[in-house]
């Protein structure tokens, strides 16, 4: 068999029924063995980064490793981008590469690029493949290495003359690995967390993506044990829906624009049990203030997260749906206890927090404002199907804010990396996995326009996404920071000569709205909802409205600004280093 | 609380108190990693340790298992505990890494260096060179008439203490191949 049809077989053995790339000299081989076969469907991006993009959101949504297939040099670096937003945010992908022939590699040929090298720090691993007859069994170690313990970006580099030469193929049963992350927590630890549990008087969960990439399973059982122990939740913004939004115990986000009540119970809390969460510097604000008075305990399936920002008293390695089950059974084995009274008196002193209302603003009847904007979404689509996926700013913390994730696998966003330009290729993935859903993604017209070429893979695939882009003419973020920290001195932040997003979204073949007063909106959104294609949203929206909550760099998690607080002089010299 | 010993309402097992004290104080620590000997693997060890911001004092590497293509890995480095444990959970993350031993925790080891000197001079400074290599056991393995090549094994500190006592006796030249260790035993 050849090289190239290896590869094809290799996909279908794994189970890809879609490959999202884009053809190159490199890599003809394989797209001439994909022209031949008709298993694998194969989405035409209009830019390798589009493709890594979509295949992060095809595999968030999907579960499932998403699959990129992009030719040598210029292909392989443009993937950059995505392979680092896979890595950071922990995605499985694979992602197939052509390159230059084998007696070629080090000439500085056309086209060619050490792409092993320059991904290297920026997948879980890769291979450069230069005998077909290991072709194989690297293309299943590649799915292997993916999708097992904490998930994560691979790339396989393959020469052009390794898809022509013959060699002998070997299906995925064959494949051994030394690589097998440990599932099963210690049950001591277990043991250990769930005693702490029973007495504990100020306990929060405080979750993250890693219950999502654990599996569903791992929501139903989070879920389990929230409504056993009656304890608050909140989540990273990689967690949002592992518990509901409409569910009882829920604090909303945390974090640096989290809600008020979840960050407090942070820092006030007793215990706090991290599940599949990293510590973040988006989440704990300033370390040396962070949660002074709590217990931790840290469950996750990687021993590098465990320790390496925040000290924990309570280390647990293992996969969130083992460690969820056997934290279950234990705690029902010793009788289900929990510190009720405490807790009720824990539950009144959050309910105080609730009571500021940390998300209510300005309404505006003349101007649309963002938040108003996401309320009104949020409310004409919660009963749809619905995937949401975001660029990244100040549209991207409102969206987290305003909208209710009730399901895992729903809410595709860029968190660790923070790549704008990641929504739009990341919406076409989406719909691409559930073609007959509501898939929304959430922009900021500076963002949107970074990726905006993939408008032409959702027009000729006939995806109905809708762009629903935050227009405010700037750089929102930005000058959010600048306007705190940079004396109102708002260098390069504003949105200079932008299209007209309708007549852009007509040159693409889908379809324009433009909406800038507050008494159209709902109209206006019934109007895309109904379009059975392609939209692009304008929503003109007032140009310098801030996203609070806000704790700002180098503060402590109970020294958030709030909406109306004042804002000069809000972020001391210390704090304005980081970012 | 008392499944811990964790006395509740203290910070006293909380992340900052930890840190505080001996947190600024660097351990060196020399570190054997067992790898498969696959082409790529050193740039991933070493990339690991130069994107983190981590030391390495020394770092050899050679085959040691010609059928089972594993090679073994001597990393001499400094941090803070905490970094310490990084480095080592790090490094236990790259796929094609077998397994992590942390010498200096582990008991007792063995630490070994070579280290090849090339002095050059005439008269009483040749001889005085000759007979402090004696003393350190140093071997000649190459020599002019102006100039000796010694060859001397033992620690770090050895050879360091060797390179020190050369250099008023014209060392021009030196080369050291950096630590290779086993645990006793």
């Amino acid at each position: 068999m050849s090289g190239a049809k290896m590869v094809v077989q290799a996909l279908i053995d794994q189970g890809v029924d879609t490959v999202f790339g884009y053809p190159g000299g490199a890599v003809l081989p394989i797209y001439d063995e994909i022209f031949l076969q008709n298993s694998i469907k194969h989405f035409l991006v209009r830019h390798e980064q589009g493709a890594v993009h979509a295949a992060e959101a095809y595999a968030r949504s999907t579960g499932k490793p998403g699959v990129v297939l992009v030719t040598s040099g210029p292909g392989a670096t443009n993937a950059v981008t995505g392979l680092t937003d896979a890595l950071m945010d922990s995605i499985p992908l694979v992602v197939l590469t052509g390159q230059v022939p084998t007696f070629m590699i080090g000439s500085d040929a056309f086209q060619e690029a050490d792409t092993v090298g320059i991904t290297r720090p920026c997948t879980k691993h890769n291979w450069l493949v230069k005998d077909t007859d290991a072709l194989a069994h690297t293309l299943h170690s590649a799915f292997h290495v993916a999708c097992s313990g904490r998930p994560g970006p691979v790339l396989v580099d393959i020469p052009k003359d390794v898809q022509f030469a013959n060699g002998t193929y070997e299906g995925p049963a064959k494949m051994k690995s030394h690589y097998q992350p440990q599932l099963k927590g210690d049950l001591d630890a277990i043991t250990a967390l769930v005693a702490v549990m029973e007495t504990a008087e100020k306990p929060v969960f405080y979750t993250g993506g890693g219950v999502i990439n654990s599996g569903p399973i791992a929501s139903q059982l989070l879920r389990e044990l929230v409504e056993a122990t009656n304890f608050p939740i909140t989540s990273t913004l990689m967690g949002l829906g592992s518990y509901p939004g409409n569910g009882a115990n829920w604090l909303g986000m945390l974090g640096m624009h989290g809600l008020y009540e979840a960050n407090m119970a942070m820092h006030d809390c007793d215990l706090m049990i991290n599940i599949g969460a990293r510590f973040d510097d988006r989440i704990t604000g300033r370390l040396d203030a962070f949660s002074p008075r709590s217990i931790k305990a840290h469950i996750d399936i990687d021993a590098s997260s465990i320790n390496k920002v925040i000290h924990v008293d309570i280390p647990i390695l293992g996969d969130v749906a083992h460690v969820l089950e056997d934290m279950l059974k234990v705690w029902k084995a010793r009788g289900r206890k929990t510190n009720s009274k405490a807790l009720k008196t824990w539950w009144a002193e959050i309910d105080g927090w609730r009571k500021i209302r940390c998300l209510d603003y300005a309404a505006d009847s003349k101007v649309i404002k963002p938040q108003y904007a996401l309320e009104r979404l949020e409310a004409l689509t919660k009963d749809h199907d619905r995937y949401i996926t975001t660029e990244v700013g100040q549209h991207q913390m409102w969206a987290a804010q305003y909208m209710t994730f009730n399901d895992p696998n729903r809410w595709m966003t860029s968190g660790g990396l923070g790549t704008m330009g990641y929504g739009v290729p990341a919406s076409i993935g989406a719909q691409v996995a559930h073609p007959s859903s509501l898939v929304i993604n959430v922009a900021g017209e500076a963002s949107w326009l970074m990726n905006m070429q993939e408008m032409g893979t959702a027009v000729q695939y006939c995806l109905p996404v809708k762009q629903f882009i935050l227009n405010n003419e700037r750089l929102g973020m930005v000058r959010q920071w600048q306007e705190l920290l940079h004396g109102e001195r708002y260098s390069q932040s504003w949105s200079e000569s932008l299209p007209d997003f309708v007549k852009l979204a007509e040159a693409f073949g889908a379809k324009g709205i433009l909406c800038s007063d507050p008494a159209d909106l709902d109209e206006a959104i019934m109007e895309m909802l109904a379009y059975d294609g392609p939209v692009i949203f304008d929503c003109l929206v007032e140009k310098h409205e801030n996203c609070f909550p806000m704790i700002p760099s180098g503060k402590a998690h109970n020294e958030m600004l709030l909406g109306n607080a004042a804002m000069k002089g809000a972020i001391d010299a210390s704090g304005s280093v980081l970012v | 609380m008392n499944a811990l010993n964790i006395t509740k309402g203290t910070s006293s097992k909380s992340a900052y108190n930890l840190r505080s004290g001996h947190a600024d104080l660097n351990e060196r620590h020399t570190l054997a990693v067992l790898v498969a000997n696959e082409p790529g693997v050193l740039a991933r060890v070493i990339g690991l340790f130069s994107g983190r911001g981590y030391n390495i004092e020394s770092l050899t590497v050679a085959e040691v298992d010609h059928e089972g293509h594993t090679s073994r890995i001597t990393i001499v480095t400094s941090g803070t505990p905490q970094i310490i444990e990084q480095i080592k959970a790090q490094l236990g993350r790259i796929i094609p890494v077998y397994d992590v031993h942390d010498l200096t925790v582990e008991g007792p080891s063995v630490e070994r260096e070579l280290s090849l000197f090339k002095v050059s001079g005439k008269g009483e400074k040749r001889v005085e060179a000759l007979r402090l290599a004696d003393v350190f056991r140093a071997n000649v393995v190459d020599s002019t008439l102006d100039s000796f090549t010694f060859e001397v094994v033992g620690s770090p500190e050895k050879i360091d203490a060797f390179a020190d006592l050369m250099r008023p006796l014209g060392l021009s030249e030196m080369a050291r191949t950096g630590v290779a260790a086993l645990s006793r035993g």
